[in-house]
Formats: structure tokens, sequence, C-alpha cells
């Protein structure tokens, strides 16, 4: 008889970021149960490391903001194949969830009148990031916890999920282990609403943690829900580059939106010569118009460090494959320079970018009010996920929620910057509402003995040999560093249908090698246990970015085909789906893009 | 490229004992790659917090050759790798396994700290006006990533195991940046007396130095929180006043 403690809540939120903690606080509002389970302690998720701001058009540095100029920016950055009415919902609710957070005791940077300060961030039209000098995630992510607590919510800390249950296709609650002792739990819950983050740890250079295995995306694909947009996956500008173990770590943008410049090995600003057509109207030709644009001038335009992630980012690979790159294989980022146009440089850049400064500083010895950093590309963030209904985001599957970067359809083919805080928050509060909803609509289903039983025998039998001889066992480790290598050489920034194949067959390889893993020890706080089993996720989402990848015959936002190096509007009418066959396989499918509602067609078009 | 030996705490609540690991320390290295790839190569099953490695999460608290520390942001370059380089669990908690230790009393003590509770908002839109002038000092103490590395390193946690008295450095900042914050109306100093134990502290300032955060805690917290209680209940003439003054 297998041994479990069973927990029972309405509403079960998986994920403890920006998404799960605001679901739980809006369910645990209607006075429900609300269980929230995390891999890690409470306040350690990714969105602590969020640096920016939360993009919201709260118009109190530039009054011509408001939600249309915000829609129409983040439909442009996603390059049209958002969904409209989240980028809608999006644009018109996150000034009050700002403010919510300001009730509960954020502490923003503020205006010379003390309202919130807001920022300029690249492919945002307005200064329109309310920040906390670079640490904005720490802000908003301690603000929800220290709220959340006094709610009612039940943590779960250290907790893992490996499976949705289901009962005759609603999803009923959750089976996961304890990281501490290795036990398994049971949730039974009306409504589970997932809030699980990226896929970052599926690429070698990330600035993601080691949770960010897509859980969520997995869960839901394997409980039948459709992931959409997976072929885009946003490559961050700028990641450190040297020394080589901290490869990866994010610099964030605020570095560019204070001032900073991107320079080749030359000293070129290399970002002039490739201005996209789509951004002409706003961009600076020339530094000088750029540099004021930084300081706030409302007549100046956007300098062109401050495009889109996806076409810088794309930039700096150009510079690097051309023999302009820096010596270790990036490009040069410069704030120090602002010390010819400001004579409080070194204290301002302390200021606006502490953690910058102190993480230069500590990891890689350089001094950023002295010297330039060294910066290429980083895997940092998923705009596909799972597959939600805009208003509820609700999946596919009854009773399955997401929020935050699991769910798909906000950001498009490409994310601004900014704009993730804010998901978090508008569909954080969306989907609790809703779950919510859904639990006091629906009684609690049946839990399955036989899919508890079974998962728990997959997850034990990593302590045995899996059937293999000795000689054959694979080290988790290795295999998941070879996953890394392979997504991270063959479906990474520039892709071409035969590399897409390779990566394809090459993921049916560790496939079977992943079916041999064997693990130390015992099940308790065992790290080789936990990554042998995050790996099921990890093939999970690789393969359906891969196949996505593949799919799409166009180059579009983050998604870049060397093969098809222009946009087509042809495949722009259609998302790709993927979802779970009859068998077990993956399948990749078509579902046209539905059409923009005729106001808000009008609205992009006056604002082109 | 050098070869260093690290000594690892490794066991549970019942047992445990150093062991020694030699591994490949190359440039720019932090002690966090140095375990990580232990782990990889050699113990598997080790069990180690982290998450973002970039020194924002506070994750990855240990004791690096006896000094409390985040493994993420101390580079191998900065210890002598000549000798054994020892790394152990944080002291003031119990262990877990390996290097990581239970600091769920922690998160307990912060729910029974009084919650923020703002002033009724200052414009009709229902927003607050603040000065930056004035939210300068909580800033700084809201930079807190709860490593609880201070929490570690306090003797009145970690010699004495106050646990039940002393909610410890890391509370006091936090409990100042609630005090402190303009908007705020709670008032929390008769529990920073009774229940919270401010009084035990005795201002050696251990906790400010080993800070990732280079938060001045005892000086910009703990002393200005001192001084808050020593007004409302130790001042005579405060005392006098409140005999006349009409019950709150």
């Amino acid at each position: 008889m297998l041994n479990y403690e069973t927990h029972e809540y309405d509403v079960l939120v998986i994920g403890a970021g920006g998404a799960g903690l605001r679901a739980a606080i809006e369910a645990s509002a209607t006075r429900l149960s609300v269980g929230l389970v995390c891999k890690s302690l409470l306040g350690k998720a990714h969105t602590v490391m969020a640096e920016g701001g939360i993009a919201a058009a709260l118009a109190n540095v530039d009054r011509r903001d408001d939600w249309k100029v915000h829609f129409t920016d983040t439909m442009r950055g996603g390059q049209y194949v958002n969904n409209w009415r989240m980028a809608e919902l999006h644009a018109k609710e996150a000034p009050a969830c700002v403010r919510e957070l300001e009730a509960w005791g954020a502490l923003f940077d503020r205006t010379p009148d003390g309202r919130i300060l807001q920022r300029n961030f690249g492919g945002h039209k307005y200064p329109r990031l309310a920040h906390v000098g670079d640490r904005t995630g720490l802000e908003m992510i301690r603000t929800l916890q220290d709220h959340g607590i006094h709610q009612g919510i039940e943590a779960h800390m250290e907790c893992t999920v490996v499976t949705l249950l289901k009962d005759d296709g609603r999803v009923v609650g959750a089976f996961g282990y304890d990281r501490e002792r290795g036990r398994f739990r049971v949730f039974r819950a009306k409504a589970v609403v997932l809030g699980t983050g990226g896929v970052g740890r599926a690429y070698k250079i990330t600035s993601n943690s080691w949770e960010y295995t897509g859980d969520g995306h997995s869960l839901a694909y394997h409980a039948g829900a459709d992931l959409m947009d997976m072929e885009f996956v946003q490559f961050h500008p700028t990641g450190m580059v040297w020394p080589p173990s901290v490869r990866g770590i994010l610099v964030t943008e605020g570095v560019r939106g204070e001032g900073g410049v991107l320079r080749n090995r030359e000293g070129r600003r290399f970002m002039f010569d490739d201005i996209p057509e789509l951004y002409r109207n706003q961009t600076s030709d020339n530094e000088e118009e750029g540099w004021r644009y930084t300081q706030g001038d409302p007549d100046a335009r956007r300098p062109p460090e401050l495009l889109t992630r996806d076409h810088v980012a794309r930039c700096i690979v150009r510079e690097i494959k051309e023999g302009r790159g820096s010596p270790h294989d990036g490009v040069f980022l410069d704030i120090a320079w602002i010390k010819d146009r400001l004579p409080t440089a070194e204290e301002h850049i302390r200021r606006k970018l502490p953690s910058m400064y102190h993480q230069f500083k500590q990891l890689a010895g350089i001094d950023i009010t002295k010297e330039a950093m060294e910066v290429g590309p980083t895997t940092h963030y998923v705009m596909g996920g799972i597959r939600v209904d805009a208003d509820t985001q609700m999946s596919n599957v009854a009773g399955l929620f997401a929020a935050g970067e699991c769910a798909a359809g906000l950001h498009g083919a490409n994310r601004l910057g900014g704009n993730s805080l804010s998901d978090l928050l508008v569909f954080g509060k969306r989907a609790g509402r809703y779950a919510a909803e859904f639990a006091m609509e629906n009684g609690a289903g049946a839990i399955d003995e036989t899919q508890i039983e079974s998962t728990a025998a997959w997850a034990l039998r990593y302590f045995e040999s899996n059937g293999s001889a000795p000689s054959e066992a694979e080290n988790p480790y290795r295999v998941q560093a070879d996953l890394q290598d392979t997504m991270q050489d063959l479906v990474g920034i520039v892709r071409t249908e035969s590399d897409l194949r390779k990566g394809v067959e090459a993921l049916r390889h560790l496939a079977e090698r992943a079916q041999r893993v064997s693990v130390q020890g015992n099940r308790e706080y065992n790290a080789g246990w936990h990554t042998a089993m995050d790996l099921r996720h990890l093939m999970t989402v690789s393969e359906a970015i891969a196949l996505a990848a593949l799919e799409r015959k166009e180059s579009r936002g983050a998604h870049f085909r060397e093969d098809y190096p222009d946009k087509d509007e042809n495949e722009a009418r259609d998302s790709i789906i993927v979802r779970r066959g009859p068998d077990g396989e993956m399948r990749v499918t078509r579902e046209a893009l539905p059409a923009t509602r005729a106001d808000l067609q009008t609205i992009i078009e006056e604002m082109q | 490229m050098v070869m260093a030996t690290f000594k690892l705490w490794r066991g549970g609540r019942d047992a445990g004992r150093f062991e020694d690991y030699q591994t490949d320390i190359t440039e720019g290295m932090v002690v966090l790659d140095a375990v990580h790839q232990i782990q990889a190569e050699q113990a598997q099953d080790l069990a180690v917090r982290w998450n973002c490695k970039a020194g924002k999460c506070g994750s990855c608290s240990a004791e690096v050759n006896g000094s409390p520390k985040l493994m993420c942001m101390t580079r191998c370059s900065d210890i002598p790798l000549d000798k054994p380089v020892t790394i152990e669990p944080m002291k003031a908690f119990p262990l877990i396994k390996d290097l990581v230790t239970d600091v769920s009393w922690n998160f307990q003590v912060k729910k029974r700290i009084k919650p923020f509770k703002p002033r009724q908002p200052d414009a009709d839109d229902g927003t607050w006006r603040m000065a930056q002038a004035d939210i300068d000092r909580v800033q700084e103490f809201r930079k807190c990533i709860e490593c609880f590395l201070c929490q570690d390193v306090c003797h009145v946690l970690r010699e004495h195991q106050m646990h039940d008295a002393f909610i410890g450095p890391r509370f006091f900042v936090y409990g100042a940046s609630l005090e402190m914050h303009p908007l705020d109306v709670e008032n929390r100093l008769g529990d920073l007396k009774d229940t919270d134990g401010i009084g035990y502290c005795n201002i050696t300032k251990c906790c400010t130095k080993v800070c990732p955060e280079d938060i001045t805690i005892t000086d910009n917290a703990i002393i200005p929180l001192k001084e808050r209680v020593v007004d409302e209940f130790y001042d005579p003439l405060q005392k006098l006043f409140r005999i006349f003054r009409p019950k709150r």
C-alpha cells in the first residue's frame, strides 16, 4: 500500500512566483480554502530576479500615455500574433494592479511630486515601468508574499508536483513529493492554477534557475491541455558572458534605459546600422537625440539600443558572427560613458542600477561606473505556453487554469520588457478569481488511485537500475547537460530546418537515455532524484519547442529561421498548437488566429 | 585551472561528517559552481539550496571556511585554495541534510508580526504621495533577500538558541521597514519590546558585517527601533504624559 499525505483545498495553486501568489491571494479573498505549492522556499521564485520594472500606463511621467498606447506597443512588440483580448485586458488592468501593490506596502521610486516614478524600456513608447532601482522583482514578490501570508493561504514549500490528477476530463488535484523527506503528497482540489514560470533550463546559456524546467507546460500537456506559440523563446540580448561560470546571468535592460549603449570591438554603436521598418518612425537616428530620450525629453525618439529584445539579440549575434565581437564572444555594453554628460554619473549609476554594480563588481571584478560590460544573448523567457481563455485563464481542460509565463497569448512573438511583471499581476488575479468561481460551482472530483500508484512507481524506479545494466545507467545531470547543449546548438536563436530536424532526432535519443537514468542515495533531499524527475518536463517542452519551430516557416519576433528570413503574412494567420495525441505522441497543428476586434484594430492602425 | 579540495558537510539530522572532494577550479568560478560540479560528478544526492546564482534570492547561504556567505557571490579566487575549503550548513537552524537547514522558524516569526496597515489614501483616485527622501531609508531595509545569514551569525540565536524570545536581526529590519514606512499606521513597539525581545540585542553588529546586501542593520534598523521602544516605555516624562493622556 502506497504511503502518502492528502491535503484538500477548494483551489490549489502550483507555483509561488508573482502569478501564483497573486492568484492565491485573489482566490483566498473569496474565503475558499487555498493551497499553494512551490518548489523552493517562499519568496525565492524567479520573480525575485526581475530587475527593470512593471509596465503600466499610469501616465505619471508622461501624460500622453494610456492603455491604448500600451496595448499598441504590446501588439507591435509581439508582431501582431498576440491574443488581442489578453493584450487589451493587460493594458487596461495593469495600472490598478500596480496601485494595489502600493496599498499592500510596496515602495516604488518616486517622481518629484511624490507619485510612482516610471522609466523607459525597450518597445515602450513612453516611460512606463514602475520600478525600485533594479530590484523591482524583489519588491513585488516580497510585497505579495508578506500580504499573502495573512490571507489564510496554506503554503507547501519545497514541494514538487509530478502529475495532475484527472477525473473524467477534469483536473481534480495534483500528486507530488516534498523535497525534505521525499514523501509523496496528494492534493485534492476543485480547481488548479498553474503559475510555474518558464523553460529556460532547456538551454545551456540561460538567466533561469534550476526550477525553470517547464513543469507547468508539461503537467498541462500531459493532462490534455493545448500548448501554443512554443516556437517563441525569448533570448534576452544582454546576459553576462565572462567569466564562464556566470555566463547567462541577466544584465537588466534598465542599463540601456538609463543611457547605456552597445558597441562592437571597433567602438561602433552598431544598433544604428539596422532599424526595422516597423520602428523607424519611433527610433532616433543620431546619438544626441537618443541621449535626450533617456534623459526624459518628451520630443526625442528612443535610441536603437531600446528596440525590442528579439531584434537587439539578433544584431548582437550578427556582430559576433562577423568578427566584431568583444574578446569573450559578446559585445560591449557601456554605461560608464555617461560621465561625459552627467557630473554625478558614478553616483547616479550606483543608485539606479545598484544590483548591476554589485553583480559585476563581485562576479567579474568590473566597475561598471568606469568600464564597459561584456554581454551576449541568454535564454530568458518563453512567450509560448498553455493555451488559455483570455478572460478566465482556463485551459481547454476543465478546472485547469494557468497564468504568467506558463500561459500563452499575451506576448505573441516577442515580449516587451516590463510586460512580464504586469502580466503576472493582471492574469494571476484573473486566474485566481475564475478558479475560485469554478470551485464554487463544481464539487470535488474523484481521485484515481491507479494514477497515483503508477506515478509513484515511476518516481521510485529511478532508485533501481531501471532494467538496464549498471554500466548503461545514466547520470541525471549528464543527460540534462546534453539536452541543454542540444537545444542551445540546434534550437537556439538562429534556426534552420536541417538543424531543427537534427535537434528533434537528438531529443529522441536523449529521451531513450532519460529512461536509463538511475540515481544514488535515498529519498531525502536528493537533488539527483529531483533532477531525474524534472527531465520528463524538460524533454516534453524541448520537443514542443523544436516541433513548433519546424512548423513555423517564417521569421517573426523571437523565432528566426535562416532558411525563411522574412515575415510571411500567410504564416502569421495561424497559431501553432502542440497537443498530446491518443497514443501519447506529440502532435503539431495549426489554428487560425482570431481576428482583432474592429475598435482595437482601428487603434493599432491609428498609432502606426 | 587548479585542483582544490573541498570539505563538505554530509549527512542528516542523526549523523554527519566532513567529506573531502577534489575538483578543478577555473577562472571566475564561485563556491556554488564548485559545489555544483562536485554534485554532478561525484555526489549526485548532495543537498544544497540555490536559485538565482546572482545574489538576488538569498537561497545558497552557508558557512565557507567558517564565515557566513552566499555561495553564489563568493569567488574561489578570493579564498585560499592551497588548503581544503570547508563548507558547512548554517548553525543557527536545525539541519535537514548536507548544506540544507530547516529555516521554517523564520517564516513563522514573520507571520506573527503585525502586517502593513496604510493610512487613508491621499488622493481621490486612491493613491498616495510620498517624497523619495522619505522612503530612502525604508528602501534600504527592503533590499533584504532573506538569506538569513544575519540570523545565523547572531549569538542570541546561534549560541543562546533563544528562538522563542527573540526574532533576530532579519525581523528587526522587517519591523523597521514597517514602522518607518511613511504610510503605515500600525504600532508594533509593544511587540518589539515584549514578544520580539529587542532588548536582547547588545549591538555587536555581527549581523551588519555579514549582510550580503550591505544593509546597515544595527545602526539604521535596530538602534532606532530600540530608541523608539525606550521613548515609548521607559521615558519618565513620557510616562507622566501617559498617565494624564486619555487611553487610545
